[in-house]
């Protein structure tokens, strides 16, 4: 449906309309929560929940940086976050090799093993899990909120797909060059296939932040709270401080809303990967 | 040994090495999978079989019963129908959603790309973070929409709606952003063939561009299926599965099972949520081997 550019001007003044109110319609709860956000509580509510914010408290983001210990929060989201994308790339990545470029018995078998994870989202399988992870002693630390995210079927799968469209004359050149596996996965496979690895990577960044029913089931103390858990507490405070509870939840989506503009090609490439066939 | 495979041209070393080279790769892997995905599912089966006493500290055997049991009682039920209520909620209102703005942000005008992102937005947003904005407008006491009777929290006839707009916007921007890619990927003669043929826009839409999208719109299906019989945190957050029970999901349900007094009674309740999730993502292979758009 995409439209000329040289259609007649009320009609491009019609889609503009229809656009900037659809526009708005998706952005009320944020800015909603904005207003709220910089309003103080009371004052706001007596004022009638008006659509500006009332008595402006301009320092709610320092206060709830502050008061709601998001600092730590934060180290604890960007460390959970950061291990599991960098342990996802490397899993995937040697998983992704071994099925495109190696030969070895079973592996139909294995790969189908793989794929059967996609079947088995966390929340079947919480109340074994937690088990496990209460076992070994890891609830409550870095260990723990991670190791069921360490590898992922998804990943191997659409860096798979990267590798399979390696072109066999460039294979054939660099056994010629004499090189073995690995300065070949190094030099040549990860260097082609970098733009499906960088969507991955800009995914599994976007899952492992905004996760929330793992981290709530193996972090029972405050302090190893991720941001996305700490919300709830902070967003069941009392009205004279819910505005606490918003700052933190916009702060929360920042890191996120970053991605977004700075790398949408990439995150609007993984998020459509395996959605529309060529 | 695997004479099915094509035969690649082996770098390196010989073909006993290589294929310990693949293990080796595929190990790390097959680690967390083993223990975090195949031998918990396991598990599920067999807690599913036992019965833990007053004080969760031994258990006793009570055999495939459990199962009948649990799966027939008013617990799992009320569970089963509030996640299926949840899905009618959701994925319906969030496709027709995402489809009107993948729509009007697919053509050419200046400055579309800003629209795009506006529209995308909400990707970025956790379903905790929506369901801390969503709460300061539905919110009974201080909401801005608190008079808005038919989203109310505090009443369980409405409750779940309430719950279900917040999980709608959050997936409106994954919605959108893949229905977009879908119709991009449509060739711009077929729309010009159509327009030939005196196809109104309506028509075209209806006629053409909705069978040739089907496809994502299958896929978008399943995904969204799949994420409404996962909800938790807007539950744990908004409702907390209140009032009287009225929004606790299969899900908030399994997650308050994980007591050990519980957990036998949580395991099999697990077993059906996944048994519903293989159903989902069964019937999407199915669909997507058929090729949907070639159909009728």
């Amino acid at each position: 449906m995409a439209a000329e550019l040289n259609q007649p001007g009320w009609k491009k003044l019609t889609w503009y309309v229809v656009l900037t109110v659809l526009s708005l319609v998706i952005l009320f709860p944020v800015y909603m929560a904005l207003v709220r956000a910089l309003s103080t509580p009371v004052a706001y509510v007596k004022a009638g929940q008006p659509l500006h914010p009332v008595d402006i408290q301009s320092d709610v983001f320092r206060r709830a940086w502050n008061e709601g210990d998001l600092g730590a929060k934060f180290v604890v989201s960007t460390v959970v976050t950061l291990i599991i994308v960098a342990a996802q790339l490397g899993t995937a990545l040697l998983a992704a090799y071994a099925f495109t470029f190696l030969v070895f018995p079973l592996k139909r078998l294995l790969f189908a093993l793989f794929m059967a994870t996609l079947m088995l989202p966390i929340e079947v399988t919480l109340i074994p899990n937690q088990d496990t992870i209460r076992n070994l002693h890891w609830l409550d630390s870095y260990p723990g909120l991670v190791a069921p995210f360490l590898a992922t079927a998804f990943g191997t799968f659409l860096i798979r797909q990267g590798f399979m469209g390696i072109p066999r004359d460039l294979r054939d050149a660099s056994q010629l060059d004499g090189f073995g596996h690995l300065a070949f996965l190094r030099r040549v496979a990860i260097p082609v296939t970098r733009p499906v690895i960088a969507s991955f990577a800009v995914i599994a960044f976007l899952g492992a932040w905004n996760q929330y029913t793992w981290p709530r089931t193996v972090v029972t103390q405050g302090k190893w709270e991720t941001i996305q858990i700490g919300l709830k507490a902070l967003s069941a405070a009392k009205v004279e401080e819910s505005n606490i509870g918003l700052a933190a939840a916009i702060l929360a989506a920042l890191p996120i809303l970053a991605l977004l503009i700075l790398l949408q090609r990439q995150l609007i490439r993984g998020l459509t990967a395996g959605a529309v066939k060529g | 040994m695997s004479s099915e495979e094509t035969p690649v041209r082996r770098l390196g070393g010989g073909r006993m090495k290589d294929a310990l080279l693949g293990y080796a790769f595929i190990l790390p892997s097959l680690v967390i999978f083993g223990a975090f995905f195949f031998y918990p599912l396991f598990r599920l089966f067999y807690l599913g079989l036992y019965q833990q006493n007053r004080f969760g500290t031994s258990q006793r055997y009570v055999g495939p019963s459990q199962y009948t049991k649990v799966l027939s009682s008013k617990d799992f039920l009320d569970g089963l129908s509030i996640s299926g209520r949840y899905v009618l909620l959701t994925v319906p209102l969030g496709l027709v959603l995402g489809v009107m703005l993948a729509v009007s942000a697919n053509r050419r005008l200046r400055g579309i790309k800003i629209f795009q992102t506006i529209f995308a937005s909400t990707v970025a947003t956790s379903v905790a973070v929506a369901s801390v904005v969503f709460f300061v407008l539905i919110n009974p006491q201080v909401g801005y929409f608190r008079d808005v009777h038919f989203l109310s929290l505090s009443d369980p006839a409405t409750a779940l709606r309430g719950v279900a707009l917040s999980s709608v916007w959050q997936n409106l921007g994954l919605t959108f952003v893949i229905t977009l890619a879908g119709l991009q990927a449509v060739p711009e003669e077929i729309y010009e063939a159509a327009t030939l043929d005196g196809y109104g826009p309506i028509r075209r839409f209806f006629r053409v561009t909705l069978p040739l999208i089907s496809p994502t719109m299958m896929f978008l299906v399943v995904v969204l299926v799949v994420f409404a019989f996962q909800a938790f945190g807007q539950v744990d957050i908004l409702t907390g599965g209140g009032p009287a029970g009225s929004t606790e999901t299969l899900v908030w349900k399994i997650w308050h099972s994980t007591n050990p007094l519980d957990q036998g009674t949580g395991s099999v309740m697990a077993i059906g949520l996944f048994a519903i999730t293989l159903v989902v993502t069964g019937v999407q292979f199915g669909l997507l081997n058929r090729r949907v758009h070639y159909g009728s």
